[in-house]
């Protein structure tokens, strides 16, 4: 299989205006005939909904909350990036560009990246006019706060619960819709399988999380917008409910996954507390614009931080990266965090957290202005850990947030199965392997409302769709081979809890495949998740039946599935054996510790193809060129 | 870190036909830095190992933001911590030995869907009437076209904050979803962009929320106290207002 990313031609700036001329039309009249299914909706999945609903199209919209407005991207709390450079400081569509390649540390497509930062100034103007609440300054024009690995103020945000207003949103457009029977939308439905008939991808089979009843959908295209997998690690930012499922079941049906060992470990979240924690929670990396990250510079230094004096202190961010300071990108900041623990600096009962601290800046600009820019943050955190940040600073630690592999897509947002559209998390495409702060945001939103509409306009255009019936033997097939791993596992009537088994996981992942990785690591774990994965096919307990509403099965199935992705991850972090961006292999490290690539063996996308459960994938690469941007040892000192 | 032994009184309805009944559970080993969900979490851990079926309830992000978690914590929708959902609700406020009842939400338009959940489309079923503004994608104007000074930005947010989970309507003696819709009437109708179909919004909205079922409101307050992020009342007045304005005015 040869990887074609269907970059177009000609200078990087005019490749996407191009694209679009050149891509077929859907006559207005005809979109009508066409049904599109969209699995998922948060930021990419409801805005896709809504700008193809409003073009024509018969769109069902499938998710598994009780509601569309719950997906987890309303949880991004700090903002959007857009190159509008309302700041004049100097910002553009190149510099968000060339931040953006940089930042993924060369890993990413130059030409989707350029296409992302062009449109990100048509999403905050889209936003805007749907009436988001952006913050504001005081004449009335857009306000602007820094994000981590940019010298530009480019960060649109509606306090610290952006996530939430530009989700909601994108909701209310897709409502808009449904109430114009444009949109037909789907709650409590979780994806199973991709029926693929000819080649093409033309329907799902979804579980109705109510009634337990597998149901078939058919359509001429099926978009997933399914978020990441970070939850594969048991322990991380994501809601409980995220999972990798829809995703997964699509690669089995044969859309390639790239760079699944891409995950980003988020600098500042809240320590884990103990065993029975169920989820980790983020604070925005927002804070870092005016928090400063520090340590005792005395490994064992118990004292209580104001009892130590500002000549103990280590701010080490500050004083390792002097340009960018504590605004440095997450793996450097997660890094370096892990490092002052692991040198034993680290703080709090159990050593593994570094300070954030408000102190200077609440002196600075009074504790007002810290409350209006953080203030629900600040409430966050007391809610959680019982202290007060406006008066102790906070103690922060990595934790999984984020994954920037998923399955392939070339420039159209296309996996290698015709007809499957993957947008946001789901897809590997922009971000390389590390993702810049208020970025994810603008992607989801991007591939949503600016890109989709033009890309499956094209596919539908120039594809023969003869009609499909949920009556076809490959819908019949998917349902039954659905139907039988729901019964299997609940069959096993084992003595394990599926908690026990996703907790033992996410361990392992945790241990081995986490934020610094050895070859003799990941062979360890290589080794265990194929033996855990047999354990719970043996051992593991699911109660209740198949045909009401039943979460242990949920978790079950989305576990099962966990069990057998991860072992792809861990191949994936061998086989490249470089460190960028947020995958670090301590054998590839330069003298002070930085992320070490090597770019004449591994600039390419690791695609996986799926050949059978706990059987070696085939790798498929697409090789990176780098045309604009050349890349260089990245350097934010 | 202390642990704490609880008594716990728990809504089981198997569903939405079946008659429901409290039943109790012991909670062993509870950590006063668990969350409340994280202490069901364990309930249900000790339930799956006996071969019981555990206590089903919604939950997703697990940080207070996604309006999914609604449990009635002894009678108080999301429990006793002001503008806390329970997700966020931590076991340090309670005591050893307590006896603690958590139900689901209480209202003919949130039917059970079983134990703790409840069906809560209802409120889509009002933003689909009308919570949105009529533009499509592309063709937007400039984001800074359309000045807007910070109060007035600061004063909409504080409607948009809204999670929609609920626990207004579970607090109402009415079961009223008047704060729910009149926070994202009041979001629309103080942003310019808003202005268009300010009318028509309130009341296609308002005749949904009663169409499916939600009480009136007899201004108690009670959705106002137990909002986990503290939306204010006075958006019902507000409501109140665009609502007659519109019907007065009505061409």
């Amino acid at each position: 299989m040869t990887l074609d990313s269907k970059v177009p031609g000609g200078p990087i700036a005019e490749k996407w205006d191009h694209h679009k001329f050149a891509s077929k039309l859907v006559n207005p009249a005809n979109k009508r005939k066409h049904t599109v299914i969209i699995v998922g909706t948060g930021l990419a999945g409801a805005s896709a909904a809504s700008s193809l609903g409003e073009l024509g199209y018969q769109v069902l919209s499938f998710c598994i909350q009780d509601s569309p407005r719950r997906a987890h991207s309303i949880a991004a709390q700090g903002g959007i990036n857009a190159a509008k450079n309302y700041q004049n400081d100097g910002d553009s569509v190149y510099r968000l560009f060339y931040d953006t390649v940089k930042g993924g540390d060369y890993r990413s497509r130059e030409a989707n990246v350029y296409r992302l930062a062009q449109i990100s100034v048509n999403i905050i103007d889209q936003c805007v006019a749907q009436g988001v609440p952006f913050a504001r300054e005081y004449g009335g024009l857009l306000d602007n706060r820094s994000f981590g690995g940019a010298q530009v103020s480019r960060t649109f945000y509606a306090r610290g619960q952006t996530g939430q207003q530009l989700l909601l949103g994108a909701y209310q457009s897709m409502m808009r819709q449904v109430q114009r029977g444009n949109v037909k939308i789907f709650p409590r439905r979780e994806m199973l399988d991709l029926v693929v008939i000819d080649g093409k991808a033309r329907g799902i089979v979804v579980r109705n999380l109510v009634t337990g009843a597998l149901e078939t959908y058919a359509a001429d295209a099926v978009i997933l917008a399914t978020g990441g997998y970070g939850t594969v690690f048991y322990l991380s930012t994501n809601a409980v409910n995220s999972n990798v499922t829809a995703a997964w079941r699509a690669h089995k049906r044969g859309a390639l996954f790239a760079n699944p060992c891409f995950t980003q470990i988020h600098p500042t979240c809240i320590p884990v507390s103990g065993e029975h924690q169920s989820k980790l929670t983020l604070m925005s990396e927002s804070l870092r614009n005016d928090g400063r990250v520090w340590v005792p510079k005395n490994p064992g230094d118990t004292r209580r931080p104001e009892s130590i004096p500002e000549s103990e202190r280590d701010y080490y961010l500050e004083r390792k990266y002097p340009s960018f300071g504590n605004l440095v990108p997450r793996d450097v900041a997660s890094r370096n965090a892990k490092q002052v623990c692991d040198d034993g600096r680290g703080v709090g009962e159990t050593g593994l957290a570094v300070y954030l601290d408000f102190s200077d800046a609440i002196k600075r600009l009074g504790p007002d202005v810290i409350a209006s820019r953080y203030g629900n943050l600040f409430q966050m955190y007391e809610k959680i850990t019982g202290e007060d940040p406006y008066k102790v600073p906070m103690r922060i630690y990595p934790a999984v947030h984020y994954t920037m592999g998923g399955l392939w897509v070339d420039y159209n947002l296309m996996s290698t199965i015709p007809g499957l559209h993957v947008l946001g998390e789901a897809n590997f495409s922009d971000h390389g392997s590390n993702r810049l702060g208020a970025s994810a945001l603008m992607q989801g939103l991007a591939d949503g409302y600016f890109v989709i509409p033009y890309t499956l306009g094209h596919y539908i255009a120039s594809t023969p769709l003869p009609k499909v019936s949920t009556d076809a033997d490959p819908f019949k097939e998917a349902l039954a081979s659905t139907q039988e791993r729901i019964n299997r596992l609940l069959q096993v009537k084992g003595k394990r809890t599926i908690r026990e088994f996703h907790r033992e996981l996410g361990r392992v992942m945790w241990d081995y495949v986490g934020m610094s990785r050895n070859e003799a690591g990941l062979k360890t774990a290589l080794e265990r998740i194929p033996q855990l994965r047999e354990e719970f096919w043996q051992n593991v307990s699911v109660p209740g039946s198949p045909d009401n509403l039943n979460q242990s099965l949920e978790h079950a199935g989305r576990v099962a599935d966990y069990l057998e992705f991860a072992e792809v991850i861990a191949l994936d972090a061998l086989e490249r054996r470089e460190s960028c961006g947020g995958h670090f292999r301590e054998e590839s490290q330069t003298p002070d510790n930085e992320a070490l690539r090597d770019d004449e063996h591994y600039s390419y996308v690791a695609a996986w193809e799926f050949t059978g459960v706990g059987k070696r994938p085939t790798l498929h690469k697409e090789p990176l060129v780098f045309e604009e941007v050349h890349p260089t040892q990245r350097s934010y000192k | 870190m202390a642990t704490m032994t609880l008594k716990l009184q728990i809504w089981r309805q198997p569903g939405p036909s079946v008659p429901g009944r409290l039943v109790p559970y012991t909670a062993e080993g509870v950590s006063s830095d668990m969350s409340f969900l994280e202490m069901l979490d364990v309930v249900n851990e000790g339930l799956i190992a006996k071969g019981e079926d555990p206590i089903a309830f919604d939950s997703d992000c697990r940080e207070g933001i996604c309006g999914m978690c609604s449990l009635v914590v002894n009678g108080i929708p999301h429990g006793p911590e002001r503008g806390t959902t329970v997700c966020q609700l931590h076991m340090r406020h309670f005591k050893d030995g307590e006896t603690i009842t958590i139900e689901p939400w209480r209202a003919r338009a949130f039917p059970v869907v079983k134990d703790l959940i409840v069906d809560r489309s209802a409120f889509d079923r009002i933003i689909a009437a009308g919570g949105f503004v009529s533009i499509n994608v592309g063709g937007a104007p400039d984001g800074n076209a359309i000045p807007i000074g910070k109060a007035t930005a600061d004063l909409a947010m504080d409607s948009a904050a809204c999670i929609g989970c609920g626990a207004c309507v579970a607090a109402c003696k009415n079961a009223s979803a008047h704060l729910f819709t009149s926070a994202k009437i009041s979001h629309l109708a103080l942003m310019p962009q808003g202005q268009v179909e300010r009318q028509q919004r309130v009341v296609r909205m308002v005749e949904q929320m009663d169409a499916e079922g939600f009480g009136s409101c007899s201004n108690e307050g009670e959705c106002e106290a137990v909002c986990p992020k503290e939306i204010p009342i006075s958006n019902i007045a507000r409501m109140v207002r665009e609502y007659t304005r519109a019907v007065l005015t009505r061409r």
